[in-house]
């Protein structure tokens, strides 16, 4: 038969109780008071931010001490988006960049808004928007974006090894 | 802690026998095909069991037939045909020589009992799809 | 062939919900099991670990798994979507190419992060199964019927599994079910999916077990009496329930068959039956008679059952009743699928 059904949509949906483990409470619960907490490895002293799992991917060891880190930064790497998307929340085009927090080892991705998406360069000091204090929740999401913190662009050395 | 709930829309290609099988059932016929051993397998085997050759002799067989062995669903999932509690069964249809998994509809388990005949109960709104077998029930109404 | 053997094994403790990550329950065990081993690190050269996306609820899962294991400098790792058990099938083949001398070998599970019995749905059929989602209770108390009705089980030998496993669990401290039951008394309980009763089902768990395997040449420095593995064996039966006969387990016969479970007698048994009525469609199908082979020493999979640690779990604690010199000869069987798809089969020996 020329007409038989070639494709199904076979939907599949589970609902789950979501736990972000005892290693990543502090960096919840800072981030809902305005901080920026990560923990740093007992053992290569490495400063996570997030503390990823709670652990220290390196040397396979439960992270310790909570660190406070930024809430400044260094842009690390970025890229421009250009494409829409499904779902898509931002006017394009806009940056996505890596960016490495003072005092953490470790990137982490956020946006970059409040300058042109060509002014944008590795090495670009840059610092957090918070959203009104009355809407933190204990997400990242805190903080709307970075934005150009009008210091002097950090030397090549400085995020050289994080790239 | 915090709920989440994963959702995959997956898009499935079902092949020439599976997308036969479905297209049959959304014009409310069941068939299977014949496997080189002359077992008429519903659902349709793409291919015989025992040797792996492609199977595309097509028999048609009944909507009703015999429960083999079952189960009782006391709670229902919210994507289950009968949204009450119900047995689940494998049932040979007449004309077939393997089970099909499917949901019976009966008032209690006290109802079902393995040997029984049931029939298919349509779907009111045709689908290519499993599920436009809504469910079975006892051949002679409720039991 | 290479003569590998179990050296070490430990489990994490079993818990009803715990409110660790995956990540941070594998931490502490794979620590432990180094130390049991009195090895580093750096001793072991290949990683092997069974768990499954869909029930931790979080796709790639296993990756960030990796960071439990202190991966660098970089390490030879791999990872079943299955039960542990699977990971130290492909660790053994590992070991007997030549490509590795030791090994290390782990399952997680996180029973708790949702319904279990609807995630497994998933392992069905997804064009004409799993659409009526079914669930996998409901399949194994259709198994469960198929075997009474056919008269290779009755109702009474399960409960005597039960009663049995509830026992022995009172002497393990990682279960999560134990206690005195009488066989005449549960069965005056109700059933919740007929045929079974709630303790004809396992006790889910959130756990991890892990072992450390390697070849002769390091064996005995790692272990005073290792678990020596004289056959392995897995073998899969037809993912279509209505093409078997669910009364029996003609995989796990095979399995067992290549293993070389009947060559010789059996000391104990440590068989992955999540649900009572498979210990004794296990043991017929295997060859293996119950009222001479101590049964799941442990208390079982029924008393404590980690999804995806809890298969590997039985190749661990028949490990250990080598280890103690509780027994010469031992079967270690796990099963993953529905009604006993599919089995693998080990036979330990002490000498």
């Amino acid at each position: 038969m020329a007409d038989d059904i070639l494709r199904i949509r076979t939907p599949i949906g589970i609902d789950y109780t979501w736990s972000s483990g005892p290693g990543s409470v502090g960096y919840m619960r800072g981030l809902e008071n305005g901080k920026l907490l990560g923990r740093r490895c007992p053992v290569c002293e490495l400063v996570y931010f997030p503390p990823r799992n709670g652990v220290c991917p390196r040397c396979g060891v439960l992270l310790a001490d909570e660190v406070e880190v930024g809430p400044r930064g260094t842009i690390t790497t970025f890229c421009v988006v250009n494409v829409p998307f499904l779902g898509q929340t931002i006017k394009i085009p806009y940056v996505a960049a890596t960016i490495l927090l003072d005092g953490a080892d470790i990137g982490m991705q956020h946006l970059i808004q409040e300058c042109e998406a060509a002014d944008v360069r590795m090495g670009m000091r840059v610092e957090p928007v918070w959203r009104d204090k009355s809407l933190w929740t204990p997400s990242l999401e805190n903080i709307m974006y970075y934005k150009p913190s009008d210091e002097p662009d950090a030397d090549f050395d400085v995020y050289a090894r994080h790239l | 802690m915090a709920p989440l709930r994963l959702f995959y829309p997956y898009d499935r290609t079902v092949g020439s026998t599976v997308g036969r099988f479905l297209t049959s059932l959304a014009n409310k016929k069941i068939e299977g095909t014949r496997g080189l051993d002359g077992i008429v397998h519903v659902p349709p085997a793409e291919f015989d069991p025992a040797t792996g050759a492609p199977l595309t002799e097509w028999v048609v067989v009944g909507n009703a037939g015999e429960v083999l062995t079952w189960s009782w669903q006391p709670e229902p999932f919210a994507d289950n045909t009968l949204q009450q509690p119900f047995a689940w069964a494998l049932i040979r249809l007449d004309g077939a020589d393997t089970p099909m998994l499917h949901a019976v509809r009966v008032g209690s388990e006290k109802d079902m009992a393995s040997g029984m005949r049931v029939r298919a109960v349509w779907a009111d709104e045709p689908t290519p799809s499993i599920t436009t077998i809504m469910c079975f029930e006892p051949e002679h109404g409720h039991g | 062939m290479r003569d590998v053997a179990i050296v070490a094994y430990i489990e994490g403790q079993n818990t009803a919900a715990t409110s660790q990550t995956p990540v941070e329950m594998i931490v502490p065990v794979i620590h432990e099991i180094l130390k049991r081993a009195n090895v580093e690190r750096s001793d072991i050269d290949f990683w092997c670990h069974g768990s499954c996306d869909y029930m931790t609820g979080q796709p790639f899962s296993f990756v960030s798994a990796v960071d439990a294991l202190g991966a660098w400098p970089p390490i030879m790792e791999s990872h079943v979507e299955m039960d542990g058990a699977w990971a130290l099938y492909e660790a053994w083949v590992k070991i007997q190419t030549g490509e590795a001398e030791t090994a290390l070998v782990f399952g997680n599970g996180k029973s708790s992060a949702g319904d279990m019995n609807r995630a497994l749905t998933l392992q069905l059929d997804p064009y004409v199964v799993a659409p009526l989602w079914p669930g996998f209770r409901a399949l194994e108390a259709m198994g469960a019927r198929a075997a009474i009705e056919a008269g290779t089980v009755t109702e009474r030998q399960m409960a005597e599994v039960v009663s049995r496993s509830l026992r022995d669990a009172s002497d393990n401290p990682n279960v999560l079910a134990y206690g005195y039951r009488d066989p005449d008394e549960l069965l005056d309980e109700p059933m919740t999916a007929n045929p079974l009763r709630a303790h004809d089902c396992p006790a889910m768990a959130d756990g991890v077990s892990a072992m450390i395997m390697t070849t002769a040449d390091r064996a005995l420095e790692m272990c005073d009496r290792p678990a020596w593995i004289r056959g392995i064996d897995h073998r899969i039966d037809f993912q279509n329930l209505g093409l078997r006969d669910l009364g029996r387990s003609n995989s796990a016969a095979l399995a067992a068959f290549h293993a070389g479970v009947t060559k010789d007698k059996v000391d104990v048994a440590e068989l992955h039956a999540t649900h009572s009525h498979h210990e004794v469609i296990l043991a017929q199908s295997m060859g293996i008679d119950r009222s001479t082979t101590r049964m799941m020493p442990s208390g079982g999979a029924l008393v404590a059952n980690p999804l995806m640690a809890a298969g590997l779990a039985r190749f661990g604690q028949a490990a250990r009743q080598i280890f103690k010199g509780n027994a010469d000869r031992a079967v270690a069987h796990a099963a993953q699928g529905a009604c006993l798809q599919q089995n693998i089969v080990a036979v330990l020996e002490g000498n």
